[in-house]
């Protein structure tokens, strides 16, 4: 059966459909319990599943991360939520030391399986740290999974498939789609298969890639793009390591220009990975190069002024239009 | 209002077995003959192994190496001491010899120091966690081990290790203090072997002891003498028996001495006084177990003989059967991910040759 939900409702709907279904999973973080947490992602869980699984942790981003190694090691499949994303960095060694290696380390025979819950992206003017995106730090580290939904549709498809997977994933949540809108999505459980990404139009010009909060602020330059006579393709990505290097090729070779769009900063942001890897494979195909459009590189600005860095419809466009008319 | 003492804290300190293998009465845990010469074998295969390492490393046939000479009591006294449920979480410096204890091949453990993730392929029964190189990291993850064994069901302990630096982390801190809020089954051992590389122990804390440590977190702490096994196994014993019991986690300083270098990529000559290293030979761990031993009869020249013959040739064996494995190159690209993401394929197929993953980006 199909229920109107916003990206909060589908993630909820979806820990209380696993938690249900899988009595390993345990939700831990600051004010995730009895507070439902600072988004209200979590409400109601413990009421549900009581507060050995729905844990409101002592206020340590790092403790949370590092005691769900342990639990993880145990057999148990933990939810790690970092308040914001941008609260992450004291856990990070953890992450990159611990988590990222654990399976290599010993050769597969002790793996640490979790889901660390990242609120992250901007635009919703908050304090500082409460407006970032760094997935270009956890991409960069060989051993995780990091995934990116944009819809309530994908959000829970592919947190479903985070929870059943054998390795851990790095959850990133755009706050800004939070409750930006609602869509149609099944009661039922289904997976959105992490690796895959998603074509959201199909055209011919220009091949537009985005993921997160990025994805929806296409959606008005697209538009406008279109009328002006340039068929956009637009892919979602979804999923950012792995990575569906295939679906990105496939489309490049046939509209033989790329734009990427990410809210995370230029240099070495995931787009210049994506333009080394376009222009490794798919040199000849190419028409024009491969555009970026990101948040500059610069802290990013106090909510004042923050939508001078975030990219917007009129420079999204701009990009488009750059890369038809090369 | 009045000013009133809202707390006020005290920390004991336990030995057992004195410099010269004296046993306290009243505290001698009269472990069975059998038990006393297990502990003695283990002391001193762990020495033996240990300087047959360092050799090792010298001539080329291992790399960087830590060794534990002077702080065998510790973990075997530990060790000794745990559950066969209980989980070990051991430091690079015990590793090798918890893991042995535990049934681990040795000569997976000499594999760890000749740069082989080989040698850390800790089978699950043994209950052993990988020991972490970044100072007091293992921590919280004996913590959230020991949540996870406690909500299974399981009245099992978790044992981790770390070092007097390891005092000044924050990790150490979060394991500490989500312990206590969890009343976690864990317990703590810290080995203060006064030196965290070459910065001395009084330039890590102003603390008198690192057992008061615990007081901040609302948890026991206690100290005992940490070349003193038989202190360090009733220690354990009990603080692994309570914790198990859902009594809380417990800290257990152990004053040691490290005899030898950090690692042996440094020289314990720059940063400390030889007369400070010659206070500690006197309250060598093993001397002071022998001694033990030949007051109840137990120990002989003749036993000492046979037992350095067997431990030479167990070490000579495990060198031998370390020497001779041969590891799996594709190896370092196969425990990234459960599954190997398509793309890495490719880089693998890259690395050793052959054709592998998408063509087109090997070109």
């Amino acid at each position: 059966m199909l229920m109107k939900m916003n990206m909060v409702e589908a993630i909820n709907a979806c820990l209380n459909q696993e938690m249900e279904r899988d009595a390993s999973i345990v939700v831990m973080g600051e004010d995730v319990g009895v507070d439902g947490g600072v988004f209200r992602v979590t409400e109601g869980l413990i009421g549900r599943f009581g507060r050995e699984r729905v844990i409101d942790t002592p206020l340590s981003e790092n403790g949370i991360i590092a005691t769900a190694i342990g639990m993880a090691a145990m057999g148990l499949r933990p939810v790690p939520e970092i308040q914001f994303q941008g609260f992450d960095y004291e856990g990070y060694h953890q992450v990159v030391q611990h988590i990222a290696r654990l399976r290599n380390r010993t050769r597969g025979s002790i793996t640490v399986p979790m889901v660390i819950r990242l609120p992250a992206s901007g635009g919703i003017r908050a304090l500082e740290h409460h407006g970032e995106s760094a997935e270009s730090i956890y991409i960069h580290m060989p051993g995780l999974n990091v995934v990116y939904p944009s819809s309530p549709y994908d959000a829970k498809g592919l947190l479903a498939a985070s929870l059943a997977s054998e390795d851990p994933v790095l959850f990133f949540e755009p706050k800004r789609l939070y409750r930006a809108y609602k869509e149609e999505v099944p009661e039922e459980r289904y997976e959105v298969p992490i690796g895959k990404a998603n074509v959201l139009l199909e055209g011919s010009d220009v091949t537009l890639i985005s993921w997160g909060a990025m994805t929806y602020v296409c959606r008005d330059a697209i538009a406008e793009a279109q009328k002006q006579g340039v068929s956009v393709e637009h892919l979602d990505l979804r999923s950012l390591s792995p990575c569906d290097w295939d679906t990105i090729h496939a489309s490049v070779r046939k509209t033989g220009r790329a734009v990427v769009v990410h809210e995370a900063f230029r240099t070495l942001g995931f787009g210049a990975e994506i333009a080394a890897r376009i222009m490794e494979s798919d040199f000849l195909d190419l028409e024009a190069p491969v555009g970026r459009v990101t948040g500059w590189d610069i802290q990013i600005p106090y909510p004042n002024q923050e939508d001078y860095f975030y990219p917007g419809t009129s420079r999204i466009l701009k990009g488009i239009l750059k890369a038809a008319k090369f | 209002m009045p000013i009133k003492t809202v707390f006020e804290g005290k920390i004991d300190s336990m030995q057992i077995l004195d410099k010269d293998g004296h046993a306290d009465a009243a505290l001698d845990p009269r472990l069975p003959t059998d038990m006393l010469g297990r502990m003695y074998r283990l002391l001193v295969l762990g020495r033996v192994w240990d300087k047959k390492s360092l050799a090792l490393q010298r001539t080329g046939r291992m790399y960087t190496f830590p060794p534990l000479e002077g702080q065998e009591a510790i973990c075997v006294g530990a060790t000794l001491a745990a559950g066969p449920g209980d989980w070990l979480f051991p430091t690079y410096r015990e590793a090798s010899l918890v893991y042995y204890m535990r049934g681990h091949p040795s000569f997976r453990s000499n594999l760890m120091w000749m740069g082989l993730e080989d040698g850390l392929l800790l089978d699950r029964k043994i209950r052993c966690f990988p020991y972490a190189t970044p100072i007091a990291t293992q921590l919280p993850h004996a913590v959230g081990a020991a949540y996870a064994l406690r909500m299974k069901g399981e009245k099992a302990a978790c044992i981790a290790f770390c070092g007097d630096g390891a005092t000044s982390e924050g990790d150490f801190h979060d394991a500490l203090n989500f312990a206590g809020v969890w009343n976690a089954p864990c317990v703590f051992i810290v080995s203060n072997n006064q030196w965290a590389i070459s910065v001395p122990r009084s330039m890590q804390t102003k603390s008198e002891t690192l057992a008061q440590k615990a007081l901040a977190y609302g948890i026991r702490g206690v100290q005992v003498d940490g070349n003193d096994i038989l202190a360090v196994y009733r220690a354990v014993k009990e603080a692994a028996d309570s914790a198990r019991e859902g009594k809380g986690p417990v800290l257990i300083e152990c004053v040691t001495y490290r005899m030898g270098p950090h690692t042996t990529a440094d020289d314990p000559k720059k940063y400390r006084k030889e007369d400070e290293l010659a206070h500690w030979r006197e309250r060598d761990p093993i001397k002071r177990m022998q001694a033990y031993l030949k007051g109840k009869g137990a120990w002989s020249e003749e036993y000492e003989k046979k037992l350095q013959e067997e431990v030479a040739a167990f070490v000579e064996k495990t060198v031998q059967d370390a020497e001779s494995f041969r590891p799996e190159p594709r190896d370092i690209f196969r425990f990234m991910y459960a599954k190997m993401p398509k793309d890495l394929e490719a880089q693998m197929g890259e690395c050793f040759g052959g054709s592998s993953g998408d063509a087109r980006m090997e070109g």
